[in-house]
């Protein structure tokens, strides 16, 4: 990915960015996170199908702030969160520039919000088919399947909130879990309290997740958080026609409303 | 053994739906004794985590109530809790937690009646469905 690096250099050079955050090899056949400070640096920056991980949620951590402006290598979900993260003001026009590769392997520099914008419009709409058929097939299980299913997954959950560590939106400072006048959140991982946590997670992020999968990709002992998000995505998009991190100046989903918004369990 | 008797927690806002349920017994209606109500300033305030908690403390049934839409206090909080309630309702649901347990309602200062009927009518519902059995396994690991 000569292109990718060349642009990196020619940043780091001329200092227009102070920080590349990109993906580099990692032990074995894995990416990792790498944060290029270095124009020597460069070489070990590079863009292929592994790289999954979403590097927004570096954007906002304090430390990485304290390095100057960055440059973010990105995928497509990544773009989105840029996106979603700038309609919930947690950055702004000129906080950074992203460089991303085309499915046909071109490289892209997004380098304002309004790029990203027409460069994420090839997303799909809502979910993708398969996604969309495999929440199907939990949709359709019984009531009492389901809550077998959730209590079992939910049962391994450890609490160790590596999803929300690895989500590019939970950047709240204060999370409600760190509450304790009162205790929202149960501090052990017990049943109740596992429940609620995912119930709270998933909701929290409602209409504004942008279904990149790093939270279940986080998770040690693999719940698949990912159908909680989605299932979220689709009624969002079902009922309120929204879709997150499509554009920069989007109103955020639970705060705001249509008059007419509809609804038919409500006496 | 006597008939099981459901407790319901009623979430409901201070400018309608209390107002209403005051009605209720200034007019001396008499309706489920089941019902204990927690007065919030508007719907808007109900967060989902209270009717979690409202469960994890023993609720058989919830109900949660507030003014009309376009009668808000506040103009718009009704419309705010409405789209909370549509994807906090379906994820529940999905969950495989029995959403008929949780009732919503638009009641207004106006009608004690439609009050009444609806504490009547979610009692007998929850009667119907019995203790909230899941939820019982899950509180004894651990409610303070």
């Amino acid at each position: 990915m000569e292109a990718l690096k060349n642009k990196a250099r020619e940043w780091l050079d001329s200092r227009m960015v102070q920080l590349v955050i990109g993906y580099s090899q990692g032990s074995g056949d894995s990416v990792r996170a790498v944060f290029v400070h270095d124009p020597g640096q460069v070489e070990t920056l590079l863009f292929d199908s592994r790289c999954r991980q979403n590097l927004a949620v570096y954007l906002l951590k304090p430390e990485v702030k304290k390095m100057g402006k960055a440059a973010l290598v990105a995928n497509l979900t990544t773009l989105r969160a840029v996106l979603q993260l700038a309609a919930e003001n947690q950055i702004g026009e000129h906080d950074v520039l992203t460089l991303t590769v085309n499915p046909a392997g071109e490289l892209l520099v997004l380098s304002t919000l309004e790029a990203i914008e027409t460069y994420v419009a090839i997303s799909a709409p809502d979910l993708s088919v398969e996604e969309k058929a495999e929440l199907e097939k939990y949709e359709k299980l019984g009531m009492e399947e389901r809550w077998q299913f959730w209590q079992e997954q939910f049962s391994r959950c450890l609490k160790c909130y590596a999803c929300r560590a690895a989500c590019p939106l939970c950047y709240c400072s204060r999370c409600t879990v760190e509450c304790n006048q009162p205790q929202w959140i149960p501090v052990p991982a017990h049943d109740l309290g596992n429940l609620e946590w995912n119930v709270m997670r998933a909701m929290h992020l409602a209409g504004r997740c942008v279904n990149c999968g790093d939270c279940s990709r986080a998770c040690p002992v693999n719940i698949p958080l990912y159908l909680l998000n989605q299932k979220l995505i689709s009624d969002v998009f079902r009922n309120f026609n929204a879709r997150s991190g499509m554009a920069a100046k989007a109103e955020n989903t639970l705060s705001t409303f249509k008059p007419n918004d509809k609804e038919d369990f409500i006496r | 053994m006597s008939e099981f008797q459901p407790k319901i927690v009623a979430f409901v806002c201070n400018w309608c739906t209390y107002a209403g349920a005051d009605l209720t017994g200034t007019s001396r209606m008499k309706y489920s004794p089941q019902v204990s109500i927690i007065r919030f300033p508007c719907t808007g305030r109900i967060d989902f985590m209270l009717l979690l908690k409202a469960f994890a403390n023993g609720a058989d049934g919830i109900i949660v109530s507030g003014c009309h839409p376009n009668d808000c206090h506040y103009t718009s909080g009704n419309f705010h809790a409405r789209r909370r309630w549509i994807l906090f309702r379906g994820l529940l649901d999905f969950m495989g937690i029995d959403t008929r347990r949780i009732e919503f309602s638009w009641i207004s200062a106006a009608e004690g009646a439609k009050w009444a009927q609806l504490v009547n009518t979610t009692a007998e519902n929850i009667r119907k469905l019995g203790p909230f059995a899941n939820y019982e396994k899950l509180r004894h690991q651990g409610v303070s």
